[in-house]
């Protein structure tokens, strides 16, 4: 993977896996501590003791059509290139967290790339899952929720084209405006 | 260009409510972008956003878009599976945005199979 907007939607992919009914990103992005932190939460299922005990183990999954479960794997990879750290908290039955840190000036760093694609692909192919989006930057902050915009739109699908293309513009338009610079 | 509020949606409910009962909501078309660990990697989500992107440029309100999880083809990723109504699901495989839009234009618009691109006929199972 080579941006961090990829990482983040591979990590959401495992949490909507986990049959989560939400699933929270949060990016802090702090020029004065030099940090990057990514997190993503969710009410998924969960992973017991055992289970996180072989998650950074690329050659372990819960899946059965292939051998091999490298998202974990490649942001952990991700994070301690760039001088971070990924850590991963998680209850049976309550939820996971996955967070990542990373030196924002690090060389190695990946480049944040296109977080609204991200999103895009996130709502718009899991309709009934509700995303919160906070972005951080400094003392700038930019929040998206999908229950607000389910709450104005009542019976329309929520991937609606012309619902997703007002989020389009919605995030884009936030990012700028919090001058997000990963 | 003036900033978008909750005002904004409020309108685009209403026209978009005018417009629904001017034709029939119905589902046309599935297509299915595969978004596992395999597929992000090699570029899932930008052919998802060249989807996205033509759809709403054409308004094809009869088209939607899901994503699934890995199906074990991890090498012919970017997977696309396109299901019109009544007929036999296909799969392209070794997607970009061109060849989605291309896709999108012959296959889900125009009804001709981009026999090229295709991996496979039928439905897959992932598990």
């Amino acid at each position: 993977m080579l941006e961090l907007a990829a990482h983040i939607l591979d990590i959401a992919e495992n949490s909507i896996r986990a049959g989560a009914k939400i699933v929270e990103i949060e990016i802090d992005e702090n020029d004065a501590k030099d940090l990057l932190c990514v997190k993503i939460n969710d009410n998924g299922s969960g992973m017991t003791k055992e289970e996180m005990e072989k998650i950074h183990d690329p050659f372990y999954t819960t899946k059965k059509v292939r051998r091999v479960g490298l998202g974990i794997p490649l942001l952990n990879d991700a994070a301690q290139r760039a001088g971070g750290k990924l850590i991963i908290k998680s209850e049976k039955g309550l939820g996971t967290s996955v967070e990542a840190t990373f030196q924002l000036s690090h060389l190695d760093r990946q480049p944040m790339g296109n977080i609204t694609t991200t999103l895009l692909a996130l709502v718009a192919g899991n309709s009934s899952i509700d995303f919160l989006y906070k972005h951080r930057h400094n003392d700038r902050q930019f929040i998206f929720d999908t229950r607000q915009i389910r709450k104005e739109i009542d019976d329309l699908p929520i991937n609606h084209p012309e619902i997703l293309k007002y989020i389009r513009g919605v995030i884009s338009e936030g990012l700028q405006d919090i001058a997000s610079l990963a | 260009m003036a900033k978008l509020t909750i005002d904004d949606l409020k309108k685009i409910k209403e026209k978009v409510h005018r417009e629904m009962s001017l034709r029939d909501g119905d589902r046309r078309v599935k297509v299915t972008v595969h978004m596992g660990t395999c597929g992000i990697a090699s570029g899932a989500k930008e052919v998802m956003d060249a989807l996205l992107q033509e759809i709403e440029t054409a308004g094809a309100n009869d088209v939607i878009v899901t994503t699934s999880g890995c199906m074990g083809l991890c090498s012919r990723e970017p997977l696309v599976t396109v299901e019109i109504l009544n007929q036999e699901p296909i799969k392209y495989e070794y997607m970009n945005p061109n060849k989605m839009r291309q896709v999108f234009k012959r296959h889900i618009l125009a009804g001709e199979i981009q026999t090229p691109f295709v991996l496979a006929r039928g439905a897959e199972v992932t598990r």
